[in-house]
This record gives C-alpha cells, sequence and structure tokens, in this order.
C-alpha cells in the first residue's frame, strides 16, 4: 500500500460506497447509525480534501486503470491538478457538511427511517468524487449517473409532499435530458478518437485526437448544453429552485454547493483539456450566458420569500459569476493570451470554491433555522439572532461572503473577475474591446442586487421581532456538531478572503497546466500580503490589511458604545402614536424588494390583488386588508411550457395508432411487410 | 422409378396450385366447418409436395417432415379446432370485416405482387421448385390478409396456421426445406401455439360471451371513457 494522492481518493470513495453498504445493517438503531455514518464520511471526505491539496500542490498528474467496467473497456481514474482542485472542493464542503448532519439529520428521529438519507447521501459523495476522478467516457458517465441518481432520491426524501414528488420530477427528467446530451458529446469525440474501435472512450484518446472544427463545435454544444441543465444556467434552471427547498437542508448544502460544481468541472475538462483548440466565439457564448444567468438569477431571487428556494435561485447567480471567469478565459485563449487566461480561469475556479463554502454555509444555516422554527417563509420568522447568536453570525458570515463584501472570500473572486473584463481592452477585436467591459457593469449591478437581496434574507430572518403568525414555543440555539459545521465553514470563508495570495499560488498549477501560463508570479509578487493579479500598477488588494482595519473598526466602536454605561438603552420603539403596533407591521420581505419588484417588473409575471373587508359596512374604515402577491419565472411560460405542450401532442397523436383492434395492429405489420418487400427486393 | 427433372417441377407446380386454391377457397368460405376442411386439404397438399420434393431431391429428412406435417397439420390441428368449437359454441358462419369479393381481389393483388416479388429469384435460381416459391410467398400474405379480414378468433387462428404453412412452402420451395432440427421445433411450436390458442379461446369467450376480436378493444385504456 502506498500513500499516492490517486489511492487516498480512491480509498476515500470505497470508505463513502461501504459505508452505504453497511449503513442499512444498523437500521434498527438510527441514532447510531446517523453518528456512525457521518463520521466515516467525513473521514472520507477529509481523506479526499488531503488527496487534492497533495496533488494541486504538486502539480501531479497520476492514473491509474481499474480492473471493473465493460469486458475490454476498464475503468480509467487520472488525477491531475484540476481534478485535485475539484476533489478539494468536494471534500472540503463535505466534510463541513457531514459534520453539521450529525445533528442535523438526528432531527428527523421520530418522524421517519433516515436509512435511504444515509445510503443516498455516502453515494452522493461517492458519485461526485468519482466524477472527478474519471478519465474515461464510460467511468465518467456511471459516476455522473450514480450522481444524479442519488440525489434525486435524496431530493423526494420527504416524499409525503406532492410538491416535493413534483420538483424530485423536474430534476430527473432535466438531468437525464441533459445526461443524454453528454453522452452524444463524448459519442462525437470517442467515434473521431477511436475511427473504428472502441479505444477512443478514453479522455486520453480524445485529446490526442484531431477533430475537425465542426464535429468540435458539435461536441462543445451539445457538452455545454448537458452540463448547463447540471449546473442551472439560465434558461436550464428551472429545476433548481423547485428541488433544493424540497431536499433536507443538508443535501441542499451539498448540492447547491459542490454538485453545480461538477457541471463546472465538466465544461472546463472538456473544453480547455479535451478539445483545448476552439474559436473565441465558444467563450463569447459561456460569457453571455454567464451574465444572464448572473443578473437574472439575483433578480428572481430579491422575489422569493422562501429562504432555501432564495438561497437556490442564488446558486444560479454564482454560477453565472464562475460561467463569466471561465468565458473570459477562453476567449483570452482563443487570442492567445495566456497571462490574462490564467487570470479568468482561476477567478472563475476561485469563485467555485468560494460558492461552494458560503453557499453551503448558508444552505446549513437555513438547515439549522428550519431545525429550529420548522419553517421556511421568512415572512413567518424574525428575530431569530436573540435565541440562535450562532447560526446568525454564522449565516452572516455567509451573507457577507456571497455579496462579496470585504475582507470575505466572494470579494476576492469577484474583484478577480472585474480584472479581467477590465484587462479585455487588450484584445485585438474591436467590437470585443467595447462589449466585453459591459459585461463588468452587469456584474456589478447584480453584485449590488444580491448585497440586496441578503440585508433582505438576514434582516427579515433574524432581526426585528417574530413577525409570524404562530411563535413556536421552545425556540433553541441548534447542537454543537451543527454549530461546529457552520463555524468551520465561516472560517474557511475568512481564511481565504484573507490569505489570496496563498490560495492563488495553490492553484496556479491548474493554470499552468491547463493554459500554459501562470498567475502567482505576477499575483505575489508583493508577498504574501499583497495581491496584484497582472502589476502593482494596475490594481492590488490586501485582504490582511482590510481585515485588519475592519477589525480595529468594529473593536474600537464596540468599545465606545460598551465603555460608557447608559450609552445603549432599550426601550419600546416608537409608536407614532398609533398605540397598536404590533409585530405584523414590521419591514417584510416582500415589502423590502418592493421598489426592485417595481423596476424590473417587466421581466416577471407578476400578479398583484388588494382586497378590502370593510368594517361596519363602510369603505372608508377598512378592518382587514388582503394582499396578493405571485410572481413566476417568465421562461417557465416561454420555454418549458411550450416544450411540455409539444411533447404531449405527439404522444397523443402517437397514441391514435393504438385502436385497440387487433386487425389495425395486424394490417400495420402487413403494410410494413409489403413495403419492405417492395424496396428491399 | 426415375422422373427427368422437367416432369418433377410439372408435378411440383400442380401441386403449388392447388395449394393457392385451396388458400383461395379459404378466403371465399362462409361456413367454419369448410374452413377446416380446407385447412386440412392445403396441410395434404403441402405434405404430398414436401414427400415429392424429398424423393426428387433425394433428401431423406423431408419424409420426415412430410409424415409430421400430414399427422400435425392433417389430423390433430383440425381436430382441436373441431373440439373447440363444439365445446365453445361457438357460432358457425364466418364473420367477415370486408366482404369477400373484395377480399378476393386483394388477393389477386397480392398474388400478382409476390410475382413481381421473385421474378429476380426465379431467374437466378436453379432449383426445380424455384417457380412454386411465387406461391408459397401468396400463401404467407394471404393467410395474413385471412387473419385482418376475419373478425372471430377461430378464423385468425387458421389464417395464422395457414400463414405458417405458407412459410413451410416456402422453406421447401426456396431451399429444400429447413433442417430437420429447425422443422422439428416449428412443428412443435405450431402445436404448443393450438394448446395455448385454445386456453386463450376459452378465456376470451367467458370474458367477453364471444370470440370476436373487436370486443378486446374494450380492454384498452381510453380517456374518452373515463
Amino acid at each position: 500500500m502506498n500513500f499516492d494522492p490517486i489511492n487516498i481518493a480512491l480509498s476515500s470513495v470505497l470508505i463513502l460506497l461501504g459505508t452505504a453498504l453497511i449503513a442499512p445493517l444498523f437500521r434498527k438503531n438510527q441514532k447510531f447509525m446517523i453518528t456512525f455514518s457521518f463520521i466515516l464520511a467525513a473521514i472520507a471526505s477529509l481523506l479526499a480534501v488531503a488527496a487534492g491539496v497533495v496533488t494541486v500542490e504538486g502539480a501531479l498528474v497520476e492514473k491509474m486503470v481499474l480492473p471493473i467496467g465493460l469486458p475490454d473497456l476498464p475503468f480509467h481514474l487520472r488525477l491531475d491538478a484540476l481534478a485535485g482542485f475539484f476533489l478539494t472542493v468536494v471534500g472540503l464542503l463535505s466534510l463541513f457538511v457531514s459534520i453539521f448532519s450529525i445533528g442535523y439529520v438526528k432531527g428527523f428521529l421520530g418522524h421517519r427511517s433516515v436509512t435511504s438519507l444515509v445510503i443516498f447521501y455516502c453515494l452522493f459523495i461517492a458519485g461526485m468524487l468519482s466524477v472527478v476522478l474519471a478519465d474515461d467516457a464510460l467511468c465518467f458517465l456511471v459516476s455522473w449517473e450514480i450522481m444524479a441518481g442519488a440525489s434525486y432520491f435524496l431530493v423526494i426524501f420527504e416524499n409525503e409532499k406532492a410538491d416535493n414528488r413534483k420538483a424530485a420530477l423536474l430534476y430527473l427528467v432535466v438531468a437525464h435530458i441533459g445526461a443524454i446530451a453528454i453522452l452524444l458529446a463524448f459519442g462525437i469525440l470517442a467515434g473521431i478518437a477511436s475511427g473504428g474501435s472502441f479505444s477512443g472512450y478514453t479522455f486520453d484518446a480524445m485529446r490526442q485526437a484531431n477533430i475537425p472544427p465542426h464535429w468540435a463545435t458539435a461536441a462543445f454544444a451539445l457538452s455545454f448544453f448537458g452540463f448547463s441543465a447540471k449546473a442551472g444556467v439560465i434558461p436550464l434552471h428551472a429545476w433548481l429552485p423547485e428541488a433544493h427547498p424540497a431536499a433536507p437542508s443538508n443535501v441542499s448544502a451539498l448540492m447547491s454547493g459542490v454538485m453545480l460544481k461538477t457541471a463546472i468541472y465538466g465544461i472546463v475538462r472538456i473544453t480547455f483539456d479535451i478539445i483545448h483548440v476552439f474559436p473565441w466565439w465558444w467563450g463569447a457564448i459561456v460569457l453571455t450566458l454567464g451574465l444572464i444567468s448572473t443578473v437574472m438569477g439575483v433578480l428572481y431571487a430579491l422575489m422569493q420569500h422562501d429562504l432555501k428556494r432564495l438561497l437556490a435561485y442564488h446558486s444560479v447567480e454564482n454560477i453565472g459569476i464562475i460561467l463569466i471567469g471561465i468565458g473570459l478565459s477562453m476567449i483570452f485563449i482563443s487570442f492567445k493570451l495566456p497571462l490574462l487566461a490564467a487570470l479568468g480561469l482561476l477567478a472563475g475556479l476561485y469563485h467555485t470554491m468560494n460558492h461552494a463554502i458560503f453557499k453551503g454555509l448558508l444552505f446549513m444555516g437555513a438547515g439549522a433555522v428550519l431545525h429550529a422554527t420548522g419553517e421556511r417563509n421568512m415572512e413567518e420568522m424574525g428575530g431569530l439572532i436573540h435565541k440562535m447568536p450562532w447560526t446568525a453570525a454564522m449565516f452572516l458570515v455567509g451573507c457577507l461572503s456571497i455579496s462579496a463584501l470585504p475582507p470575505f472570500n466572494g470579494f476576492v473572486s469577484e474583484w478577480l473577475t472585474f480584472q479581467a473584463f477590465l484587462l479585455s481592452p487588450s484584445l485585438p477585436n474591436n467590437l470585443m474591446k467595447l462589449l466585453i467591459p459591459l459585461g463588468a457593469a452587469i456584474l456589478a449591478l447584480s453584485g449590488a442586487l444580491a448585497a440586496a437581496c441578503f440585508v433582505k434574507a438576514f434582516g427579515v430572518t433574524f432581526l426585528g421581532h417574530w413577525r409570524g403568525h404562530h411563535k413556536p414555543h421552545h425556540l433553541h440555539e441548534v447542537d454543537w456538531t451543527m454549530r461546529s459545521g457552520m463555524l468551520l465553514a465561516g472560517l474557511t470563508c475568512l481564511g481565504l478572503g484573507v490569505l489570496p495570495t496563498m490560495f492563488i499560488n495553490w492553484i496556479d498549477n491548474i493554470a499552468q497546466q491547463l493554459v500554459g501560463s501562470t498567475l502567482s508570479l505576477s499575483a505575489t509578487q508583493y508577498g504574501w500580503m499583497w495581491l496584484t493579479p497582472i502589476s502593482y500598477e494596475r490594481a492590488s488588494y490586501s485582504g490582511f490589511i482590510v481585515f485588519i482595519g475592519i477589525l480595529v473598526v468594529v473593536a474600537a466602536t464596540y468599545l465606545l458604545l460598551h465603555v460608557k454605561p447608559g450609552a445603549i438603552r432599550r426601550s419600546a420603539i416608537w409608536d407614532c402614536g398609533f398605540e397598536k403596533l404590533t409585530n405584523r407591521m414590521q419591514y417584510n420581505a416582500t415589502s423590502f424588494a418592493q421598489p426592485i419588484r417595481r423596476i424590473f417588473g417587466f421581466l416577471f409575471s407578476i400578479r398583484e390583488r388588494v382586497e378590502q373587508v370593510p368594517h361596519a359596512g363602510h369603505k372608508a374604515f377598512p378592518k382587514k386588508l388582503h394582499y396578493y402577491l405571485s410572481v413566476r419565472d417568465r421562461i417557465w411560460k416561454w420555454l418549458y411550457k411550450p416544450v411540455i405542450e409539444a411533447s404531449f401532442w405527439i404522444s397523443r397523436q402517437a397514441g391514435r395508432l393504438q385502436q385497440g383492434h387487433i386487425q389495425t395492429y395486424l394490417i400495420y405489420s402487413f403494410i410494413t411487410i409489403l413495403v419492405l418487400l417492395l424496396f428491399l427486393r | 422409378m426415375d422422373i427427368s427433372l422437367e416432369t418433377a417441377a410439372r408435378i411440383t407446380s400442380f401441386i403449388a396450385a392447388l395449394v393457392l386454391i385451396t388458400s383461395f377457397a379459404m378466403l371465399a368460405q362462409k361456413r367454419i366447418y369448410g374452413l377446416i376442411h380446407l385447412f386440412a386439404w392445403q396441410g395434404l397438399f403441402l405434405a404430398l409436395n414436401t414427400a415429392v420434393v424429398g424423393y426428387i431431391a433425394d433428401k431423406h429428412h423431408l419424409f420426415i417432415s412430410s409424415l409430421l406435417t400430414l399427422g400435425l397439420k392433417v389430423f390433430l390441428l383440425p381436430y382441436i379446432l373441431y373440439v373447440l368449437i363444439k365445446r365453445l359454441n361457438i357460432r358457425k358462419d364466418v364473420e367477415t370485416i370486408v366482404n369477400m369479393p373484395t377480399t378476393m381481389l386483394i388477393g389477386i393483388g397480392l398474388v400478382i405482387f409476390s410475382y413481381h416479388l421473385t421474378a429476380p429469384v426465379r431467374e437466378l435460381s436453379t432449383l426445380m421448385t424455384r417457380s412454386t416459391l411465387t406461391i408459397a410467398l401468396a400463401t404467407v400474405m394471404i393467410g395474413l390478409l385471412m387473419m385482418i379480414t376475419r373478425r372471430n378468433a377461430v378464423t385468425q387462428i387458421i389464417g395464422f396456421l395457414a400463414m405458417e404453412n405458407g412459410l413451410f412452402f416456402t422453406a421447401t420451395s426456396a431451399t429444400y426445406g429447413m433442417p430437420l432440427v429447425v422443422e422439428l421445433g416449428v412443428a412443435l411450436d405450431v402445436l404448443i401455439a393450438a394448446f395455448i390458442f385454445g386456453i386463450f379461446f376459452f378465456h376470451i369467450s367467458t370474458t367477453f360471451d364471444s370470440l370476436d376480436v373487436g370486443q378486446m378493444a374494450r380492454l384498452k385504456e381510453d380517456e374518452m371513457n373515463e
């Protein structure tokens, strides 16, 4: 037994598979099963992280052939810097979420058996890890399907609700349409690579194959479509806001945090690594879709009042940001600007890591809130910061990170993306010189909207007073396992924000392997404290100094307020002499988003209705006001509904062939035979 | 006794003509017992043809299949069908979907079509039975036509069996018969099919009170009826 990273990664997958097999044996003792399985899952995740970190650090490329698979078509595994990076991303969040899950899943005890949750949780992580490790189309697709299938069963875990079943079905359909597209893309590549035999199914053969440009374009289009369906790129995002709220929160954290990233991995693997020579407009497509997803995702998110749905729409936004980085990198690489390509790629990958951690943290926070209140609707919450200080603090860290505020990690990656944008004038194409910087404006807009959205999410959930109709009696802070899961994720957010140069140094090997240039020479030339992507004169950022500055300001404010007694006074809220102030009269999620709903209303189909219940028969003194609001995605009506209706129409037409008369069926076969005889005579 | 290939070809053509005539007679027959009799006659001609081909081509295994055909298709299957009709008390006349003259015209069209189809084979083949291939193919198609145009399940089965006769005939005339093992297997299949049909008939007639396959359309799920 040697301790190569690939062996460690493989053992991590095997531990997870083994746990999935062993867990049902303990189904009689559910509590023990939960602790046991999630601790093993955490250990496996830690191994994956270790393997990934070492691989990226050393820029290793390791290969392995497993003696399983179809006859003569064994599974190939390969661990290079890119795979190592995604292995780290998946492993790191799985580690945090597994620790969190020990406490969270115990919340289901007494209501239902959690055996299936435990089994599919382990299979799900194992699937994601092996997707990253796969080095042939067969192994990749098998792992991809394990991941999709396991996550389907996780989404449908609380299957007594019709909404959950519907969401899971939608997820399954979209996932499989995507999988078919990916399969076809691999089919094209493998067909060209093998030339008559089956040997072309390995990625190695595909890399060496000389792919004609039009076939390459077809393969890229298919694979990008398939991976976009998984990643939730607009307009293929419809499943995402349905499936994420339906799944248990620890699963949502994994799905949103890392499952979507496997699609990013697929896009990078196929374009940068396997096809590796492509025209600039591929990058333009990725960039455009990224921009649309970014701005639309955040606008949809603003309209939500279900906490988990809101977070799900933010995943659409963040996937958009990652695609912006990757798209820019693709444009730069096709114009032979490797340094800028490295900047774009690393910005995208940095954001991949960041989004995994802070979105995982936010979903864990939402899970903790759900665990304590049994409520997902923000309008029914409020003032939770008093009862759940830990959760509130960690959720705040997540909010600051996702809103791209320093000193947290979201800022660094979005800042790097901006740098990539602002360097696009060095492109040789005049049109793009003008148009691409406009994308930076869109990114800035969505950054601001995201901040507004998280002011709303945090403010409505944790601040103010309880707004709901029925206040639960035993609001409580969650247990230490859940708290430590969130705390670890929060600290990682801070670490990635304060020490970006170390992280850039680490992931630089990916750029070295994929685009043939490194960023670390210029990015870290002023020491570990200053991040200078291209040159010091252009732009620089020191997370550490900003962190110290913010720390000083916060400490000074705290001291000023608390040193002098009486500086803080608690009293009743001033009610303008109205006297009958109730908790329902606070700012809520709907009212907070109202201005933005007015401005961007044309993007949604909004139905608003106000009903009055008159008092003693006179209109001037309404007793009650009812306000109804429904905001719907227009894309659903424009894109999905026609497709659904068309497929039903085709099925009905095909159904007409089935009359139920034996004679009719016989005539079909008779005519078929006659026609075939006539043509093949 | 030694007969020339010329004579042999004439004999087989003559028998083939008889098979075709029985096929058309079956299309025109209105009585169910008459249909069974005609089926038995067709089987007899088939057995005769097989025996003649076997003798002239010196393929002795064809005698065995000839005997099998004789036993199975001339005696056993007609007997089973006869008993079935009597037990289940089925109406004795044949109900059709398309009327008889039209069916006959379609049948003639099919014979012409199969002449057209087999023309290239007849030019290339050197077997003495090559001219009967056309009729064999026509018999298959007429059997299928009978299945389509008949309403009663028993007559459909007879159509199916006639089709099987045609296939057997085709095999004999195209290649001097299939290997013995295959023919034994086919014979067994037909026998078992007959038993299965018997069981089906019984269930259909108890479920629907008739053997009209049109009734089975009721089994189909239909949103109109819901």
